[in-house]
């Protein structure tokens, strides 16, 4: 199987307040594929349905229409719930919100707790995912000794424990200071390349975005943009209109192609608009 | 003479501990009346620590503070009064709100400034307007607003003191793009309109370059620069050496000069970049 | 200001107190209670401090902060010996003022009581300064399991137990920053009137609340996502073995209570 993550048709409504309002339907009709490996970026502003999206990837939702599958599990079938959870694992905007334990290595083994891993395995687990996170200097630290972008480290090896084949992450960077953030994305990638696990990213920051494999952009419920960064950027005009920002650089080279100059829109990188610019200009 | 002016100031936490820190360190600085300042530095190079001083919230090691000349710490007793003429908006302020209604909310600075009820009235309103918040909000709760409503809410807490000098730390912290601009476009219309002295903290160079007179950067609890925007750019080198970002532009540009091809000038902006490239292009067709 | 606390008291360290197993520790600490209390003479007493200043000793805490944890109960101390000092009335009376008057008897009893609170609260911080508030609710947890045969929710209250201790640097954190925020809007916390005084109070603990219950639910999700489902069938990362060690403090305890007891009973010395 090809395809680690299936949505069918999801459709999504919050129940209604009182009688007299209508339901209000935050995914109105997603069909998305991902295949194993992949990472996929999923930007949207606030209230374009994308967190809603990744809560149905972990059951935290279940779709009012449609289907989500996550590793051949249906996500609506209650008695799968935890293979469901320990194939995809969930990180979560707040880094303080998330953490269960006041020692670090505990609150890595907490999934693995729950599920009554023995203890030899358990350790070895444990360990590896601090490692990986690059944490594991600091496995007896208490959490509150860490920094944002240390916490959601944390966060995050507490869900490679479980040893899973996709994280979802949810805005794991909105809170973090440019340093954490660079940490917690070098970490994403890592996971990525290194384990092959794949990765679902939610966020609205542009350049995240721009490292990735694919984006998917989505506004009022629905999937408007999905393709490789490239593509998906030089679609400045779109982006502006649901209140996304553009890389600077795609930005630039955007507006100059619009002014007639030879240089392509889908110019996403630094170096890629430095070489394009020296071109234009190059003595 | 200056609004703002602290000499020498010092900040030392946990003094006589094993745990004793220097967070800000021998810093001084002057702030112009009517300035719209931008604050850089990343966590842990004293930025909030001096935010915090500029409204008496921390009282310095050594070193002074002087609000229009006069020593804050004068008078121990009028520290409050200084709250009221420099208002501070801390980071994430809509965990702060806790009135039934909006209205109550805004009113709660102005409440504790002793004004009557017409004034209170008037300020909340104002300052609602400045901030976007139609009239109808006035009534509601709260805690039904949206994140982006609700952030506005805290800030117009602030503003409706009509401080002399408004400080906000990182007012668009964790917003998504849209959110993040019209925070932004609302304080620039309260700055304009009020002619206050605005210093808003912020990760984004590419923000603040859409703002700041002046940037202010701190590093290792050292003032590491206050200059004019431009200038402070020209040193975008050094600045990412510290540690912070510099917008994604100003690097192309810094890496084109590398490369032989310099434009002479200090690019933070796309469209600024964009006329610069196209007028070069011209002159370049005519000859 | 408020971060200056520190809740739980724990010292970490590396002595044999500090490396004993907790459950020992609970049960040791029980014991030493129950050795305080069934003694009822100065020899008794005796045997009881120099148990405790041996396991002072060899936690390696500073004194300093033993006496610490005596300071806050200075008045209750007092308040003890001077009732006992005037109420009891056996033995040589020794001074007298109208009806007040101080017998050798009182004095004895006074001394008594005051020596056994102080080994009982220094003996018991030994417990708190050695063992982390987190370790401590699991000895706990484990030493109560048999209680879940009874439906007695032994995992659910260490659970709430091991979560609050985790939260509270961060709420304190949280506390420390709406306070700032409010005081930079003007709000008066120590001074003004009682009445305004307690509204804002409210103005710290509405947003305290609000912010918790946020906390609290995305927590709940969190550990939901991590398959979290009670206390069945849950294995633990921290093991706690007993090491040769623990038996032996064990035994020098039980060793210890005999001879209290024993005292107790013949009455070897005149008193």
């Amino acid at each position: 199987m090809d395809n680690i993550i299936e949505i069918h048709d999801l459709h999504f409504s919050y129940p209604a307040e009182d009688e007299e309002s209508a339901p209000s339907e935050v995914l109105k009709g997603i069909d998305l594929t991902i295949k194993k490996g992949e990472f996929v970026v999923v930007l949207g502003h606030n209230g374009s349905g994308k967190s809603t999206l990744a809560k149905h990837l972990n059951a935290i939702l279940v779709p009012t229409e449609g289907k989500v599958t996550v590793g051949g599990i249906d996500t609506s079938d209650e008695s799968r719930l935890f293979d469901l959870r320990q194939t995809a694992g969930m990180v979560f905007q707040n880094p303080d919100n998330q953490i269960v334990s006041s020692v670090v290595e505990e609150d890595v083994a907490f999934a693995l707790e729950n599920l009554g891993v023995p203890y030899e395995e358990m350790r070895r687990r444990v360990d590896e995912a601090l490692k990986a996170v690059n944490m594991y200097e600091y496995r007896l630290h208490s959490p509150s000794q860490l920094s944002g972008g240390q916490k959601q480290r944390v966060a995050i090896a507490g869900i490679i424990a479980m040893e899973p084949d996709c994280i979802i992450l949810d805005e794991p960077t909105a809170m973090l200071d440019p340093q954490g953030r660079k940490e917690v994305l070098a970490t994403i990638h890592q996971m990525n390349r290194e384990k092959g696990i794949t990765i679902v990213l939610i966020t609205h920051y542009m350049d995240e975005a721009a490292q990735c494999g694919r984006v998917v952009v989505m506004d009022k419920g629905r999937v408007v943009l999905d393709g490789v960064p490239e593509k998906v950027f030089s679609q400045v005009d779109t982006l502006k209109e649901i209140g996304l920002d553009v890389p600077q650089v795609t930005e630039l080279a955007w507006e100059l192609n619009k002014a007639g100059c030879d240089i392509s829109p889908e110019t996403i990188s630094e170096e890629e608009c430095v070489e394009a610019l020296l071109k234009l200009f190059g003595t | 003479m200056a609004i703002l002016e602290t000499q020498e100031l010092t900040y030392t936490y946990s003094q006589g501990t094993p745990f004793e820190k220097t967070a800000v360190d021998h810093v001084s600085l002057k702030i112009e009346a009517g300035e719209m300042i931008g604050v850089m530095g990343h966590t842990g190079s004293g930025k909030s620590t001096l935010i915090q001083h500029f409204n008496g919230l921390l009282r310095p090691t050594s070193g002074k503070i002087l609000l229009d000349g006069k020593d804050i710490w004068a008078d121990k007793k009028k520290i409050r009064d200084v709250r009221f003429q420099v208002g501070l908006v801390f980071q994430y302020p809509e965990y702060q709100i806790f009135e039934e209604t909006v209205f109550k909310d805004i009113a709660f600075g102005p409440k504790n400034m002793g004004l009557d009820e017409a004034e209170i009235k008037r300020r909340v309103l104002a300052t609602a307007n400045d901030i976007g918040l139609s009239e109808e909000l006035m009534e509601r709760s709260p805690f039904e607003l949206s994140g982006g409503q609700k952030r506005r809410v805290a800030i117009a807490g602030v503003m409706a003191m009509e401080p002399k000098v408004l400080i906000l730390d990182e007012p668009t912290a964790g917003l998504d793009p849209a959110g993040r601009d019209k925070i932004l476009s609302h304080i620039k219309a309260y700055h304009k309109r009020t002619g206050n002295t605005t210093l808003i903290v912020s990760h984004s160079m590419e923000d603040i370059a859409s703002f700041a007179d002046r940037i202010l950067v701190m590093n290792k609890a050292k003032l590491f620069c206050f200059d004019e925007t431009e200038k402070v750019f020209s040193r975008a080198e050094e600045i990412s050496q510290i540690g912070l970002d510099v917008p994604q532009i100003t690097k192309v540009f810094m890496e084109l000069k590398r490369r032989g091809v310099d434009f002479g000038k200090e690019v933070y902006t796309v469209g600024y970049a964009r006329d610069l490239l196209l007028k070069k292009l011209k002159e370049r067709a005519g000859e | 200001m408020l971060r200056d606390i520190t809740i739980g008291q724990y010292f970490p360290g590396n002595s044999i107190i500090h490396r004993l197993d907790p459950r020992f520790k609970i049960v040791i600490t029980v014991l030493y209670i129950i050795m305080l209390f069934t003694g009822d003479s100065m020899v008794c007493l005796g045997i009881g401090a120099v148990y405790t200043i041996m396991a002072m000793l060899l936690s390696q805490v500073k004194l300093k902060m033993f006496l610490k944890s005596v300071k806050p109960l200075m008045p209750f101390l007092l308040i003890t010996a001077v009732l006992n000092l005037f109420l009891v009335s056996t033995g040589d009376v020794l001074w007298h003022w109208k009806f007040l008057k101080v017998t050798s008897g009182g004095i004895n009893i006074s001394v008594f009581m005051i020596v056994r609170i102080v080994l009982l609260i220094m003996g018991t911080s030994i417990l708190t300064y050695t063992t982390s508030p987190i370790t401590l609710t699991d000895a706990i947890e484990r030493l109560l399991s048999p209680l879940k045969k009874l439906k007695f929710p032994v995992h659910e209250l260490a659970m709430m137990m091991s979560i609050a201790l985790r939260f509270i640097p961060t709420l304190i954190e949280e506390t420390d920053k709406i306070i700032s925020a409010q005081k930079a809007r003007g709000a008066e916390l120590d001074t003004g009137s009682f009445t305004t005084r307690a509204k804002n109070l409210i103005s710290i603990l509405v947003p305290l609340f609000t912010s918790s219950f946020r906390r609290a639910d995305e927590l709940a999700t969190a550990m939901e996502c991590r398959c979290y489902h009670g206390g069945e069938g849950r294995t633990r990362l921290r093991q706690l073995r007993s090491a040769p060690r623990d038996y032996i403090a064990l035994a020098v305890t039980l060793l210890f209570l005999a001879a209290v007891i024993v005292i107790k009973i013949t009455k070897p010395f005149a008193f």
